[in-house]
């Protein structure tokens, strides 16, 4: 079965010259609910742009359901749906208007658009707007009739470039209920957010983006573990091979330095307990800093809010 | 199967754009009535009377069809230049470009919605134009056919503007610079043939000279100008319009960062 998404060394040179991105690399299976995060300006809009044919890649590959963005564009799009950043529907339409055209656009008769228009509206709570031009509606009922509009072919797989940006709790809550339905549907979906707390709820599998570098591609639970974790580092008595600890795991980097990846729930003691109980000796430790670490001090600031912000 | 989703996708293009122009007629459909009502009573009443005939006709018959061929021009132009402008402006462009349709198919939906406005304003035109005038027709094959190229050619430009405009200013700066002053000497108002040997000459490469005279043909017989040549220069500019406007767009000019 082919991967929903593959990328390949994409890389990104913006006219002027910045960097956007540096030559990531990502699979995303079908079937998956993946989160891509990352702070602002890491890139995530810029990738899904890529894919989605809004942005010029400079060099590397883009593969949607095994179909070459660069061969097969056309198979390519009609896989996807997108629901991007920004609000980007004609404010005077109306919202009928809108998914209809978009619905057309990708070969859908009228009638037929016309049912799945009311479907869509009104599973998400927008059928009394239908005649309302795009302008009227709340930030968060913008938000929803981009979703509508997205999922109106169909699409084998929905890409979100911040969904929950600026959408109060409530509503947020509801949108994370409507995706996941989707997803059990067996919609792949891919979501950039910057707060882990969205990614947590809702994805399997996560990819952490900074600076334009692809810096994790893991599972949710192995990243939730890895956060959970720090990383010590001792200068001890010169040995050769790492001492096996209860409950910790070990790595000997040279001959005197040691690493131990120590819990949040563990304590320090039992690390100096169980070596001194093998004789070895630490003369200084310290904290590994870790770049996965750092980013997630600062993603947190802005994590936090994820139960406070509204509109 | 894919050209059956291209007809269902200009389709949609087409109802976009008529419904655009339509929902807002007051801006649209009206305004050209009232200008050609002024321009009857002030050139056709006033002053025409003192100018008595031209081409062999009376001075109001005689800038009847350059009045209609006026409105199409600038209606059909501006049509596209609003209205894809006004697309990237609002990025709603965007709901096209991420779907599967070709850039022809984007080209040809523009072009038509705005085709659609300057044909439907010509005809606005044309029944405002019978309350002060007979319109006679001489061949209604060349006045269609005239109608029909005249308004591609000039959504063309219009589309072509709008994707090379930053601003809503760069989509009024060619109509007023450019399309009005070649419209004015276009011999809308005149007979070229009335103008000095070398104005005539220069008057040559005025392509609106071309669609004037063609489309007056159509209702009184007269023209300056061959026909053939008014059609080959027609339809020239329609094929070297196309291919830039495609060029740009497939290029993602002022589309894709
Ligand atoms: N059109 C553009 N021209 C130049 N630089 C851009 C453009 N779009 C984005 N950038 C830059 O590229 C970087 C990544 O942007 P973006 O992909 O939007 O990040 P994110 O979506 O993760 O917040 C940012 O530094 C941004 O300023
Ligand atoms: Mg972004």
């Amino acid at each position: 079965m082919d991967n929903a998404l593959e990328i390949s060394g994409l890389k990104k040179v913006y006219k002027g010259g910045f960097t956007a991105l540096k030559g990531i690399d990502l699979i995303v299976k079908q079937g998956d609910f993946f989160a891509l995060l990352g702070p602002n300006g890491a890139g995530k809009s810029t990738t899904i742009g890529i894919i989605t044919s809004l942005v010029n890649k400079s060099a590397g590959s883009v593969k949607v359901f095994g179909h070459d963005i660069d061969k097969e564009l056309e198979k390519a799009k009609s896989f996807l749906g997108l629901v991007p950043q920004e609000f980007n529907f004609n404010q005077f339409e109306t919202l009928l208007t809108i998914l209809v055209n978009q619905a057309g656009y990708y070969g859908v008769e009228r009638p037929l658009a016309f049912q799945r228009a009311e479907k869509y509206l009104k599973q998400l709570d927008l059928w009394e707007k239908r005649n309302d031009a795009g302008r009227m509606l709340s930030g968060g009922m913008k938000r929803r009739l981009m979703i509508a509009r997205a999922l109106m072919h169909e699409p084998q797989m929905l890409i979100l470039d911040e969904p929950t940006a600026g959408v109060d709790i409530e509503l947020r809550r509801s949108m994370w209920e409507f995706l996941r339905e989707l997803n059990q549907q067996g919609i792949t979906i891919i979501l950039t957010t910057h707060y882990l707390e969205e990614a947590e709820m809702l994805c399997r599998n996560i990819a952490i983006i900074d600076s334009g570098v692809i810096v994790e591609d893991t599972d949710m639970k192995s990243l939730l573990s890895k956060l959970d974790q720090e990383t010590i580092v001792l200068d001890i008595d010169k040995i050769t091979e790492a001492p096996k600890l209860d409950e910790f795991t070990t790595r000997l980097i040279d001959d005197h330095t040691l690493e131990v990846d120590v819990k949040k729930s563990q304590l320090v003691n039992h690390v100096f307990s169980q070596l001194s109980a093998k004789n070895i000796n630490v003369h200084s430790m310290r904290n590994k800093s870790n770049r996965l670490e750092e980013l997630f001090v600062s993603l947190v600031g802005s994590g936090q809010n994820v139960n406070q912000e509204s509109k | 199967m894919s050209s059956k989703r291209n007809m269902i996708a200009l389709k949609s293009i087409l109802y976009k754009e008529i419904n655009r122009f339509m929902r807002i007629w007051v801006q649209t459909l009206v305004p050209p009535a009232i200008t050609i009502s002024l321009y009857f009573v002030i050139f056709g009443e006033l002053i025409g009377s003192r100018i008595g005939q031209m081409g062999g006709f009376d001075y109001m018959s005689f800038i009847v069809p350059g009045l209609i061929m006026m409105s199409v021009i600038t209606n059909s132009y501006s049509n596209v230049a609003s209205s894809f402008f006004s697309a990237k402006w609002q990025r709603n462009v965007e709901e096209m470009l991420v779907a599967p349709v070709p850039n022809w198919v984007i080209v040809a939906g523009y072009v038509g919605g705005g085709m659609a406005r300057g044909i439907l304003v010509g005809a606005i035109v044309t029944l405002v134009s019978l309350l002060f005038v007979d319109i006679q027709i001489h061949n209604i094959w060349v006045i269609i056919a005239t109608v029909t190229l005249t308004s591609a050619t000039f959504a063309l430009g219009g589309l072509i503007n709008a994707i090379f405009a930053g601003s809503f200013d760069d989509i009024s700066i060619i109509p007023t610079f450019i399309l009005t002053p070649l419209t004015y000497l276009g011999g809308v108002f005149y007979s070229i043939s009335l103008l000095p040997e070398f104005w005539q000459g220069v008057s040559q490469i005025n392509p609106i000279v071309y669609m004037v005279n063609a489309f007056r043909y159509g209702f009184l017989g007269i023209s300056d100008v061959s026909l053939t040549l008014a059609f080959s220069v027609l339809g020239a500019f329609i094929i070297i319009l196309y291919v830039i406007a495609m060029t740009l767009i497939t290029k993602g000019i002022g589309l894709r960062s």
